[in-house]
Order: C-alpha cells, then sequence, then structure tokens
C-alpha cells in the first residue's frame, strides 16, 4: 500500500545499526538461509504429521455409519401370522430395529405380507425397485402401483410395466411361536442384500403363469 | 457541524489507519471497465451474490427456530409457520430467495455462456463458476431435506436409490449419505450440517474467488463479431479498451448491479408475501404411504427425465449423464478458450444454449403435470360422462364397473378424467377391434400390465363391450374385413370369441 501515513513510519523503532549488519550477514550467509528452510520444512512436516494422525479418527468418525448389512439387519416381529388372511396382501408397518430417540415418525417402516398358504408368505418392502417410492397395493385389480414414476407390479412383486428393471424387493421371514418375522432393519436398495433375494414364485396362485406375459 | 465532521474524520482515520483497507477498495471500485460493459446484460453476478447474502441472514433467522431433529423438525417447521409472528413470511422469503438464486445462477451462466465470457484468460473464473452452480444446486436439495416432510423423506429415498446404483461402492454410499441403514435422525442431522456449514462455506469461499477474478482479470467486453480472441495479444487488446474507452466501474455500471439487486429482492419478497412459504407438506412417518412425492422445481426436470428413461438405460444414464454434463461445463473454456466471443459468429453455441433450454423447459412442464403416473384414486373419485351410459346395456353398464373398479381408470382417461399413462380410451373402438382390445387387456404389453389373471372371462367381455362404445357418434367403430368376410361365408364358424 503506498499511502501508508507518515506517522506510521514515525512511530516505527528506529533503524538500529547493529542489527542491521547482523541481518545483512544472516542474508548473506548460506548456512543461515538454509538452516531457515530447514526449521521451516520441519514445520511443515510436523504439522502433516500431527494432521495426518488427527485425521485418521476423523475419518474413523466419518465411516462410522458405514457397515456390512448384516450388521444393521435383525429379525422383527410382525405379530400373529394368522392375522393374515391366506391369499391376500395386507399393509403393515413395523419399527425399525437400529433407532435412535430422536428419531421420531420415521422409524416406522411399512412392508406388504402376502400370504400364500398356510406357512408361505412374501413379505415385500414398501419402496418401488425404481427409485424408492412407496408402492400402493390395489386388491381389485391385484397390482402394486408407484405414484413417482408409475412404476406397476404384479401380485407376486414381479414387474408389470414402468421404468423399474426388477421386481419389488422382498424380505426373508420365518415364523417362529406363530409370530411371522422378517429379517429387516434397512432401506433396500439396489446395492444391498435385497436383490440377492429372489422373488418367490406364486406357486399357491398361479394356475395360469403362462397366461400372464410379464413383459421387460 | 464542522466539528462533528473533523470528529468523524478522525475516528474513520483511526481505523482506516489499522484497517488500510482504503487502498484496495479505491482500486476495486474505481477500476475502468470497458464502456458498453456498464449493460443490463451484466447485473445476474451481482444479483446471485445478493441473494447469497439474503439466503444467508435468512437461514440464520430461520435457525433460530428450527430444530434438526428428525422428531421435532417438522413440528417446528409448523411452529415456524403459524405461531410465531411472520415466521411464515421468512421462510417463504428463505424459499423464493432460494428459487430465485437457481433461477438467476443459471441465467448468469446462460449470459456469460452467450458472451464468450469463459474465454481466455477467465477460463478459472468459469470453472469456480461451475462449482459454485453445484454447490447452490447443492444448498437447494439439502434445504428440500430440512423441510423434512412427506417430499423430503422420499426425495432421499431417490437419493438412496439413485447412490445404490454405483458399482461396488454403492452400498457404502448410502450409508454415509443416510448417516445408517435408513432415512432417520442421523440423516438429518448430517443434511443440516451440509446446508448450514459445508456447502453456504464453499459457496461463500468460491463466491469471493470468483468476484476476487472478475477483478484482477477485468469484466469481459461486450462481444464484437470479428474481435477474436488470441491468448498472444488479449491482455494488451483489452487494457487498451478498459482505459482508451473506459470508465469507472463505479458509478459507471455498479448503478445498474444496485438497481438491478433491488428489484430482485423485491420481487423475492412479494413473491414471499403474495405465494407463501413451501410447505411443509405431509409429515414424514414413511408408513402414511398416501402420498405422491415431488422434488422442489430445480429438480423437476431430472424426476421427468427418470421417468422415461427405458429399464435398461436407468443404470448407465443415472451413473454416467451427470458425469459427462458437469465434464463437458467444465471443458467449455478449454475446448473453446480462443476465437470469437459474439453470438453472432457461434451458431453452435447458441443452438446448444437454445436445447437445453428448450429441453429443461418441456421437461420440468412435463414434471409438472407427471403424466406417466397413474392417478392412484381415479378409480374411485372420478366420474364417467352420463352419456356414455346412455341406453346402455346391462353387460355394458357392467363393463364400465369392471372399467373403474379394476383401476383401469388409473392409467387411461374417459370424459378428460383419469391417467394419462396409457392413451385416453374415449375413441378406443375406432382404433382396435374387440379381439385386439381382448388380447390387449388378457396380455398387456409396452406399458400395460397384463389383465389375464386377475379378470375372469365374463369380466372380459364385459369390459370390451363398454369399450365397444366409446367412439364418437359421427365414427364408426374398428372392425376385421377379415372376420367380416368370414362370417358371411355359410362355413364361417359362430361365437368363437374367447381369447
Amino acid at each position: 500500500m503506498s499511502d501508508v501515513s507518515g506517522s506510521t513510519n514515525q512511530q516505527s523503532p528506529g533503524p538500529d545499526l547493529p542489527a542491521a549488519s547482523e541481518q545483512a550477514i544472516d542474508r548473506e550467509n548460506p548456512a543461515v538461509v538454509s538452516r531457515r528452510w530447514l526449521l521451516l520444512k520441519a514445520g511443515v512436516a510436523l504439522n502433516g504429521l500431527v494432521g495426518l494422525a488427527l485425521a485418521v479418527p476423523v475419518v474413523r468418525y466419518l465411516l462410522t455409519p458405514v457397515r456390512k448389512d448384516s450388521a444393521y439387519k435383525s429379525w422383527i416381529s410382525l405379530g400373529p401370522a394368522d392375522q393374515f388372511p391366506v391369499g391376500e396382501t395386507r399393509l403393515i408397518s413395523y419399527k425399525n430395529p437400529w433407532t435412535r430417540p430422536w428419531d421420531g415418525a420415521t422409524d416406522n417402516v411399512a412392508c406388504y405380507v402376502r400370504r400364500e398358504g398356510a406357512a408361505q408368505f412374501t413379505v415385500f418392502a414398501i419402496n418401488c425397485a425404481h427409485l424408492g417410492c412407496p408402492v400402493r397395493w390395489f386388491p381389485q385389480s391385484q397390482l402394486f402401483m408407484c405414484p413417482c414414476h408409475g412404476g406397476v407390479y404384479y401380485a407376486d412383486g414381479s414387474r408389470a410395466s414402468g421404468p423399474p428393471e426388477r421386481g419389488l424387493f422382498t424380505y426373508d421371514y420365518k415364523i417362529a411361536g406363530g409370530q411371522l418375522q422378517i429379517d429387516a432393519g434397512q432401506m433396500p436398495s439396489l446395492s444391498n442384500s435385497a436383490k440377492l433375494v429372489t422373488i418367490a414364485s406364486p406357486a399357491a396362485n398361479g394356475a395360469k403363469d403362462g397366461d400372464c406375459p410379464c413383459r421387460g | 457541524m464542522p466539528g462533528i465532521k473533523q470528529a468523524a474524520k478522525q475516528v474513520y482515520d483511526w481505523f482506516e489507519r489499522r484497517l488500510q483497507l482504503e487502498g484496495p477498495v479505491k482500486d476495486a471500485v474505481l477500476h475502468k471497465v470497458p464502456r458498453n460493459t456498464a449493460s443490463w446484460w451484466y447485473v445476474f453476478g451481482s444479483a446471485a451474490f445478493t441473494l447469497l447474502m439474503l439466503q444467508i441472514v435468512t437461514g440464520i433467522l430461520l435457525a433460530l427456530v428450527y430444530v434438526p431433529s428428525a422428531a421435532e423438525a417438522w413440528n417446528s417447521l409448523n411452529v415456524l409457520n403459524h405461531q410465531i409472528p411472520l415466521g411464515w413470511f421468512l421462510r417463504a422469503v428463505h424459499a423464493w430467495g432460494s428459487n430465485f438464486m437457481v433461477a438467476v445462477v443459471f441465467i448468469h451462466m446462460a449470459q456469460v455462456f452467450l458472451f464468450g465470457a469463459y474465454k481466455f484468460p477467465r477460463e478459472l473464473t468459469w470453472t469456480v463458476g461451475v462449482f459454485l452452480l453445484l454447490a447452490t444446486l447443492g444448498m437447494a436439495f439439502t434445504g428440500q431435506v430440512l423441510r423434512f416432510d412427506q417430499d423430503a423423506y422420499w426425495g432421499l429415498g431417490i437419493g438412496v436409490f439413485i447412490l445404490s446404483r454405483v458399482p461396488w461402492a454403492g452400498g457404502a454410499l448410502v450409508h454415509l449419505l443416510l448417516g445408517g441403514p435408513v432415512i432417520a435422525g442421523e440423516t438429518l442431522s448430517r443434511f443440516f450440517a451440509l446446508h448450514v456449514f459445508v456447502i453456504p462455506g464453499t459457496l461463500l469461499f468460491l463466491a469471493l474467488v470468483h468476484v476476487w477474478m472478475v477483478l484482477k482479470l477485468g469484466i469481459n467486453e461486450w462481444p464484437m463479431p470479428g474481435r477474436l480472441v488470441r491468448k498472444e495479444t488479449y491482455i494488451a487488446e483489452y487494457n487498451k479498451l478498459a482505459h482508451e474507452d473506459g470508465i469507472p466501474f463505479v458509478p459507471g455500471a455498479f448503478w445498474k448491479d444496485l438497481i438491478f439487486s433491488a428489484a430482485v429482492m423485491a420481487a423475492v419478497g412479494v413473491c414471499a408475501a403474495v405465494f407463501g412459504p413451501s410447505g411443509p407438506g405431509g409429515q414424514p412417518d414413511p408408513s402414511i404411504i398416501q402420498t405422491v412425492p415431488k422434488p422442489d422445481f430445480p429438480f423437476l426436470w431430472i424426476y421427468a427425465v427418470l421417468s422415461y428413461l427405458p429399464p435398461s438405460m436407468e443404470t448407465p444414464f443415472i451413473l454416467i449423464a451427470p458425469i459427462l454434463m458437469i465434464a463437458g461445463l467444465l471443458a467449455v473454456p478449454f475446448v473453446a478458450g480462443e476465437g470469437e466471443k459474439s453470438w453472432h459468429r457461434r451458431p453452435v453455441a447458441v443452438l446448444a444454449l437454445s436445447m437445453v433450454a428448450v429441453s429443461w423447459a418441456v421437461f420440468t412442464h412435463l414434471a409438472m403435470s407427471t403424466p406417466w403416473s397413474p392417478h392412484m384414486s381415479a378409480w374411485s373419485g372420478d366420474t364417467l360422462p352420463v352419456e356414455y351410459l346412455r341406453e346402455a346395456t346391462p353387460l355394458v353398464r357392467q363393463g364400465a364397473v369392471i372399467f373403474q373398479a379394476k383401476q383401469c381408470r388409473n392409467c387411461h382417461s374417459v370424459g378428460g378424467h383419469g391417467g394419462e399413462r396409457g392413451p385416453a380410451l374415449d375413441a378406443v373402438a375406432t382404433r382396435m377391434t374387440p379381439d385386439q382390445m381382448r388380447y390387449k387387456v388378457v396380455t398387456g404389453g409396452g406399458n400395460m400390465p397384463a389383465y389375464g389373471k386377475n379378470l375372469s372371462p365374463p369380466e372380459i367381455e364385459a369390459l370390451v363391450s363398454f369399450l365397444e362404445t366409446l367412439h364418437p357418434k359421427n365414427e364408426p367403430p374398428a372392425f376385421d374385413p377379415s372376420q367380416q368376410s368370414a362370417q358371411s361365408s355359410p362355413a364361417a364358424p359362430t361365437g368363437s370369441d374367447s381369447p
């Protein structure tokens, strides 16, 4: 800045001849200069080292949510198996097993239970296999329809039409002590274990499988 | 009076001696800009910055009340809307400020592109601008999440499904996005951190770098056809232009910035007062599935594109298109860093911009009406026009009931009401013979599910009888000439119309 006022100059300490000459000597002495550069490098290295040491716990902290699917999932009861009539699909919700006290209503997860026989169930995730919107069941036409992009699924969860590439996601289930239990705890998506579960074939209901060219 | 003036001058001097800001501020304010850049076309950048300031101020004011907790966020927004005096207005200003900021940033970018302002030596200014655009969109998305209603919840779900398509790392990315296995408390907390600390910090820093470069490199001169940019000569040419035919930035050009910024802020205020705040919609309880989620305005076009992609294209498009788009934007100044700046001599640039603008407008318009979505309550709520059933036989009436009860109406409109996923059926009998209708109903195809399993043969018969009646009075229904000739011949089989 060219317009530093004169008073500032007056306030600054006057030139000290011995100090100035000492500085002049220092500047010309390569040993001294290289020592300063070495110290600077040491300072940078020290900061890098401390930064790295602090970064490790930070990264570990940030990666906390990344776990195996099995770490999040557990068996959850959907209630007595007898509450689901054979041949029907019912909407039911359960509390997600992985919770925090401040989750509010987001803990409630909906799913569809379809009972095909005495001990034969298919439990569908609510999420459309396209982009996860909640599908709605229409018992009259035996179709699941998605309000977002128009994905439609048949009663057995297979894709009927629209953008989804696959059928609805299903949960593994078991009957324990008369209770219908599902292995849940994670939002189903195309990257987690949901993709490994194959859609149950509608053996109980599928009298005319050949009639249904589930195209796509 | 002179005493007060002198005292004020002394106070000013006291600060100035310590801050020493007068020099750099004078340099910035009085630097010369080419005369014809003092134009109304050059006001969008400063307006975007003004809107950023408005968003920061209103954001801080909202944070005085907002509770970033999944259990309480929705309630606190309702308290802001209904219980705190003018809380609704602040929410509305923040929401409309966001819409305006996204719009102004896009307009600014289009103007810069059209004026060739990204060319040498302003390549880095453009690059930083691309990241500013991304940060602005990031603010819009995270802001939508903070509104923590049903749209926010299921919008996040869409984010999850997009990220989950990333090969190998998809699952980990989803967990990082959500802060856990599902959309819940930790999800909102991390989006709060992004919306309030991380992205605004980045945005502010990048905006200052952007403005710094505009000051250091000078504002882009008005493009003239035939005045080409060459790296060897440009700087000298620009300096000559700015000094020989230049005016000081303040007040020469700055008064237009000031007036436009004030107009934009006034528009935000008027929109906020007239249209009010945005939501919150239904409470974020995922067990309430009677919802039709929709993203906010800046993302409607993506919502539309995703519904038109064929299934096989979904994953490749979702993963590759954003990378190509961003890479394309970043590449612009490095591909075309020299040469013609004027839009009169850059037809490809003008066409490209027009195409992007028109596509964006079409997709956004489509996403407002979502013709691809079934109307979930059309079957139970929409009425059939009376004239369609006047003098109808019992079988036809039965067919009309089936048409409603089996949710055909959710995708097919009749009498102007119903879904638009499939074609309107008001004149279906003129397009398809009864046999073709039977086949289509039973086997489906294209975007229609197969109803073979869900309808009994008598139901199909009744439905087709109804559909057969759907044609204008002056237009005969379609018929199969081969069948007619077969029926008129003596050996023709009769009544064999089962599928």
